[in-house]
């Protein structure tokens, strides 16, 4: 969709872990609507990526806004507000163990957003439907499977309304028929508009779902464009290997 | 030479309640003074770590004979005369207060750092992140080895009775000196020692096993 507004704008971003230089001046743009997949090895930095945009790293060089906001130091009142525009799901779900489903989904809603309970709750009903779990509203994250405690995840993310969600991994922990369900959650969500980051291993998703991928490398964007552009002529021999090792 | 008689033991079963008030003083003390120390050991400030951590050091190790000494004859000599009940209090107070401190701080580490995480991109703030996310999930870790130290608190009370506080293990000696049978009487102390701790350790047990088989 060119044209529509900019959402994520990162511009020469450098994030080191001591001596390792993680992210070596990546740079992304990521319009409103828009579903973007990041792919690459394993260590090339592309988690590392999804959680700086989530606010949850301190970068040592460059600039990320998220809907025209810079993303801040923790605690700074430019975090409060990225809390308010981003949504973040991990790959090992995270729900809190100790609330029930509609417990997790409230508590922001009831602590950050300072919604009444009730009505709280019936956003929690709402989301819970878009993911297809109006019946585990009651039961507690171990009674679920890895796929349903993924759904609950992600509809405790949509109850916020973020402006762009960031997806890490989140299959990766799941067998191929609970990543279905999940890709489909997620799917439905891309068509309906939702600005979207995944970082995934699930080509097929990302050959079917994504607008545009980004392809990482060594703690750089080493390739990226158009879905269906990239995957039929990749110009990296890096990422013609990377396309060429799925089966 | 005076027979040991139901007396005695009456005697013994009345000092008992001074080593249970002593016991829970220090519990109660321990953790109003422990759970900050255990927030602060786990705080972003290094001030507030490094102050924490050398409280914490400092108290575990020193003998609580010696803080016992301090806080009774030290303070005595300096012209704040305690009397025993206040300062042994206050020694088991801090002596608690070190060890629950660590304690508490291990079980808030042993949540796992991605739940904050989650609770930080909720955009909950550091304090909901502790009172709704963490905090809860560290409580139910940290029952079993809490009342596990209980029983070292109660058994540590014995130790007031150097500074002439009477309960159980002062008790004890005082009869010892009338009736000159030490292995009838101490046995009876310890066996009512005993019948404070073990059901604690067991308590301490069956909740360890529920903890584990609930996760």
């Amino acid at each position: 969709m060119p044209g529509a507004e900019t959402v994520v704008s990162i511009q020469d971003l450098v994030k080191e872990f001591g001596p390792l230089r993680v992210l070596d001046g990546v740079g992304l743009e990521v319009r409103r609507g828009q579903t973007v997949a990041i792919v690459g090895r394993s260590g090339s930095g592309k988690s590392t990526l999804l959680r700086c945009i989530a606010g949850l790293e301190t970068v040592q060089g460059g600039r990320i806004t998220v809907c025209g906001h810079e993303v801040g130091t923790p605690g700074s009142a430019a975090r409060a507000q990225l809390r308010r525009d981003v949504g973040m799901v991990f790959q090992s779900y995270n729900l809190f163990p100790h609330l029930t489903v509609e417990r997790n989904i409230t508590l922001a809603l009831t602590l950050v957003k300072k919604q009444p309970k009730a009505e709280a709750r019936q956003r929690a009903a709402e989301v819970l439907a878009m993911v297809g779990l109006t019946d585990k509203i009651a039961a507690y994250p171990e009674q679920l499977s890895g796929g349903q405690q993924q759904r609950v995840a992600i509809a405790r993310s949509l109850a916020l309304q973020p402006q762009v969600m960031l997806f890490d991994e989140v299959t990766s922990a799941l067998d191929p028929e609970l990543t279905a369900e999940v890709l489909g959650v997620m799917e439905n969500l891309a068509q309906r508009g939702m600005t979207m980051i995944s970082v995934t291993h699930e080509m097929g998703f990302a050959r079917r779902v994504a607008d545009l991928v980004v392809f990482m490398h060594k703690g750089k964007v080493w390739e990226s464009g158009p879905t269906a552009e990239v995957f039929a002529n990749p110009r990296t021999a890096e990422f013609r290997q990377f396309v060429g090792s799925e089966l | 030479m005076i027979q040991l008689n139901a007396n005695h033991l009456l005697y013994l079963l009345e000092a008992a309640r001074w080593t249970l008030l002593l016991s829970v003083i220090a519990f109660v003390g321990g953790a109003i003074l422990g759970l900050p120390l255990a927030l602060m050991r786990v705080s972003a400030s290094r001030l507030l770590r490094g102050l924490a951590s050398g409280y914490i050091q400092l108290i575990q190790g020193t003998p609580l004979l010696i803080v016992l000494f301090l806080s009774y004859f030290g303070l005595g000599i300096m012209g704040y005369k305690l009397v025993p009940l206040v300062a042994a209090g206050l020694s088991l107070t801090f002596y608690a207060a070190a060890f629950l401190g660590e304690i508490w701080r291990g079980c808030i580490e042993a949540v796992p750092r991605t739940q904050q995480e989650a609770a930080d991109c909720l955009g909950l703030n550091r304090f909901q992140q502790y009172a709704w996310v963490i905090l809860p999930q560290a409580v139910r870790i940290a029952i079993p080895p809490t009342v596990g130290f209980m029983v070292q608190i109660v058994k540590n009370t014995s130790l007031a009775s150097v500074i002439g506080f009477v309960e159980l293990a002062r008790a004890g000696q005082i009869v010892n000196n009338s009736t000159f049978e030490p292995f009838a009487i101490f046995t009876a102390v310890a066996i009512i020692y005993f019948a404070i701790c073990y059901p604690l350790s067991l308590a301490a047990r069956t909740l360890e096993r529920r903890a584990h088989a609930g996760r």
